[in-house]
């Protein structure tokens, strides 16, 4: 008992966690939440991605840190065939894969692997196919069974995907996490042992660093991969300590409890920016916030009631009253961090006379409308029913008179998705950095009635993505989106809103932490001053 | 006594049935399904909506779905849960522990404090002891949890460091799981500073969740005790000669107790409820915030299950308080 009690006294005077752990090298990360599991292709949060595939996996090519620049990861290099519809792969070779209690691999990652990875999510008659509920929302996102023709084994380093059409964002497609590259070997064991589901409950990757322990709501532990092909980590190790509230984990990062925290609580940026301690990184998001206007509804199918519109939103004061600094206005449907970005678009200025003239010309009076604000807040709108009343307001001004409509977030989603809305809030955050990701995803013909809540179909918009798909030529490529963004903005679809800027605040002793453009939280490659 | 614990047992079964309904339709009608809700944005083709519907068996008659639920508890099965494709029985038994050792020191310190005091409050009436403690329980139970906690926090971790800000104990330590009982497994680890760091981090979610059980149990004993001082029995009791302690501790708190044995057993609802926020301020990895988080994803076997087990917490716990009255007082169980 009295050495308990020493114990006891000890402990209450060594609450400042990290800096006793900073000499054993520990990087501690407040995370916002649990993870769904630990294999990535079958959810779809940036939380289980942290967790998972960003740590424990590698792809085949991945992002450059900070950068939504593709480059060699599993893959060492890749060729193209002149039609576009044929990928070939050259894997890295001496990559090991982690051990962990229950598993110890006896060869390092081949092709086997590969085809593994991708056959799971996409042969349903493999046998892990509807191993731990087999739904790989992503891999059918990206449109991947339509797309994948074959995957051949050429050779024990060599791996060649046929396409059905030539996709251009197909290389980044696989950088994304869904693409994460499992052992095959680990799976077979498993499969033999009749416990196939551990493969995604006790993972085992490439990654730079190999999960230790996880205990649900409350931390992951994981240590260093001394054989990773990246080189070994800057730490030893990285613990995930889950902390849900934001003000809570500024608490934690101000005591010393953590090192980085995602997510500021914006009433506390202030704050943070003064704290000696802190070093508050920002970067614009790569996401963009809408108003989409129903262009299969009158009168938003006039494009002059709709520009007339976005003429009568003052956009500079829901920047200051919603997004309290933290945003940037936008004037193209896709963030200024992703290349194509059409800079000489102009937008739409803030003029409400304009509006009421053009709203005359259209033949518009006395228009009664809604606007659809979204009950829960996103990275790209903190405060959709506050944004939605300053619309409003601004509407009124130019004598059109909208009601806000709001749902419970899932039957928002499928009422917006079925055109029952005049105009909607909403948006989007970036997958893969490629325009085709937000352009296609959100305004493109298919996507009619899904993820394009404008309904909007035009052709000469259509025809300039399509053929931006089939071109693997980057300048090339580059030249059709910015044309696509003049005819958006000239047709106006949406009233682009904003675009949010992301903070993250670390410790001062972090050491080359770098914002992740699609929002993820990377640690392979920080160290601890 | 017998007859008593069979008559209360009896009467167990309908109730569970009926909370089975409840914890069932509860989650199904609000708005939003799973699927809608994981695909977000990105939105889901509606042929795939259908086929994953299906092969999660939402698609079936809801009375039907209601019986498969059944015939599976009855087999002690709760279902699997959507979102992270684990046993929702395993899920709940992880986090349990956590959440019982929480509300064991939160309903302790809640007695130890409350209970005395409310007994010192009756006694000395108009007091400016009493004033305090009554109006200190004012305070308490009316203190939104989420405030007060996050007051807390950057009051005694923030502003004086005296306590960890949030979690179980320190990432310093690590070891395996052995209980789930954070101070248990602690203590057996065997390594040095953990138990410590253990009890550390118990002292702020504690006094939170412990705040509202605390006020109620002294306006209880203390409006408890005012009655019973009024009863002729401890006029008798005075007359004959006793110590005013011995009247109030043998005669006055024994009668008094009964209200109070009440007012504890529906604390451990309360306590239940108290978690959830407590649990998410603290980020104490217990069921409170697991509910939460399965409610928000319609993650529907987790929260018909989760619902479930803590409803029949909540009866068993109920059911020893009706027994508790028994062994208080005799008249109970023999006019029962």
């Amino acid at each position: 008992m009295k050495k308990h009690m020493i114990a006891l006294a000890a402990g209450l005077s060594a609450i400042a966690v990290v800096a006793s752990t900073a000499q054993a090298k520990t990087l501690v990360y407040c995370s916002e939440g649990s993870p769904e599991g630990f294999n990535a292709s079958l959810y779809t949060a940036g939380t289980t991605f942290d967790a998972s595939s960003r740590h424990i996996y590698n792809r085949l090519v991945q992002f450059k840190r900070g950068t939504t620049i593709v480059e060699p990861g599993l893959a060492e290099s890749w060729d193209v065939s002149a039609d576009g519809t044929s990928y070939t792969f050259h894997l890295r070779k001496g990559v090991k894969f982690h051990t962990t209690k229950t598993f110890k691999p006896t060869r390092d990652f081949n092709a086997d692997d590969v085809i593994f990875s991708f056959a799971r999510q996409w042969k349903k008659d493999h046998p892990y196919h509807k191993v731990s509920g087999g739904a790989y929302e992503y891999f059918n996102g990206m449109s991947m069974p339509d797309l994948i023709k074959d995957i051949v084994r050429v050779d024990d380093h060599t791996v060649r995907f046929d396409l059905t059409r030539p996709e251009a964002p197909f290389i980044a497609n696989l950088g994304m996490d869904f693409a994460s590259i499992m052992s095959a070997e680990y799976a077979d064991a498993m499969m033999k042992a009749g416990t196939p589901d551990k493969v995604d409950h006790d993972p085992v990757g490439t990654g730079p660093f190999q999960l230790v322990a996880y205990q649900k709501d409350a931390m992951i532990r994981y240590k260093a991969f001394a054989d990773s092909w990246e080189g070994k980590p800057r730490v030893d190790n990285l613990v995930f300590s889950i902390t849900p509230d934001p003000s809570v984990r500024y608490q934690k990062l101000k005591a010393g409890e953590c090192h980085v925290m995602p997510y500021p609580n914006p009433a506390d940026l202030a704050a943070m920016r003064k704290d000696p301690k802190v070093n508050l990184m920002s970067q614009e998001g790569l996401n963009v916030g809408y108003l989409a206007y129903n262009t299969e509804k009158a009168p938003f199918t006039d494009r002059r009631v709709r520009k007339a519109l976005n003429m009568a939103i003052n956009k500079a004061a829901i920047i200051d009253a919603v997004f309290q600094g933290a945003g940037k206005a936008a004037k193209n449907p896709i963030p200024p961090t992703i290349w194509s970005y059409n800079t000489s678009t102009v937008d739409d200025a803030y003029d409400p006379e304009g509006a009421k003239k053009l709203l005359a010309e259209a033949g518009v009076t006395n228009l009664k409308t809604n606007i659809w604000a979204m009950p829960v807040q996103r990275p790209y709108n903190p405060n959709a029913r506050r944004m939605a009343e300053l619309i409003q307001a601004d509407w009124a001004k130019v004598g059109v008179q909208a009601e806000i409509v709001s749902f419970e977030w899932g039957e928002y989603l499928k009422r917006s998705k079925a055109g029952e809305h005049d105009t909607v809030l909403l948006g989007w955050t970036g997958d893969n950095g490629d325009p085709d990701n937000f352009l296609a995803v959100l305004l493109g013909c298919d996507a009619v009635g899904g993820s394009n809540r404008a309904r909007w179909c035009d052709k000469e918009f259509e025809d300039l993505i399509q053929k931006a798909k089939t071109v693997s030529d980057k300048a090339e490529r580059t030249k059709l989106y910015e044309q696509a963004q003049a005819v958006f903005k000239r047709e106006a679809p949406w009233a682009t809103i904003a675009h949010s800027v992301v903070f993250v605040p670390t410790r001062k002793e972090v050491d080359d932490f770098r914002i992740d453009p699609f929002g993820g939280f990377i640690f392979n490659g920080v160290g601890l001053k | 006594m017998f007859r008593f614990l069979i008559a209360k047992l009896a009467l167990l079964v309908p109730t569970f049935l009926g909370v089975t309904i409840i914890a069932f339709s509860f989650i199904r009608l609000i708005p939003g399904d799973p699927i809608e809700l994981m695909a977000g944005e990105r939105g889901i083709d509606p042929e795939r909506h259908k086929q994953l519907m299906a092969e999660m068996g939402f698609d079936r008659p809801i009375w039907q779905q209601y019986l498969d639920f059944l015939d599976k508890l009855v087999q002690g099965d709760l279902g699997t849960s959507i979102i992270t494709k684990q046993p929702v029985l395993s899920e709940f038994l992880t986090l349990f522990p956590a959440t019982i050792e929480l509300s064991l020191c939160a309903i302790v310190l809640a007695l130890v404090v409350g209970l005395p005091a409310g007994v010192v409050a009756g006694v000395k009436r108009g007091s400016a002891f009493d004033h305090f403690v009554m109006g200190g329980a004012l305070v308490g139970y009316s203190m939104p949890i989420f405030w007060s906690g996050l007051l807390m926090i950057i009051l005694f971790s923030g502003i004086l460091g005296w306590t960890p800000v949030s979690g179980r104990i320190s990432v310093m330590y690590y070891f395996e799981d052995a209980t789930g009982f954070m101070l248990y497994d602690s203590w057996m680890s065997g390594e040095d500073g953990a138990f410590a760091s253990a009890v550390h981090h118990l002292v702020l979610p504690t006094m939170v969740l412990a705040t509202i059980p605390l006020a109620v149990i002294a306006r209880q004993t203390r409006s408890a005790i005012l009655e019973v001082l009024g009863e002729d029995y401890i006029r008798t009791a005075r007359a004959k000669g006793l110590t005013p302690r011995r009247v109030v501790a043998v005669h006055a708190l024994r009668n008094a107790l009964i209200p109070v044995v009440t007012t504890i057993g529906l604390q451990i609802g309360v306590l239940l409820a108290g978690a959830i926020l407590t649990e998410t301020i603290f980020s104490w990895p217990g069921i409170g915030k697991w509910m939460v988080d399965s409610i928000f994803r319609r993650d529907y076997p987790a929260v018909q299950g989760g619902l479930l087990l803590i409803a029949a917490i909540v009866m068993i716990v109920n059911l020893l308080v009706d027994l508790l009255y028994g062994l208080i007082n005799p008249r109970i169980r023999h006019t029962e």
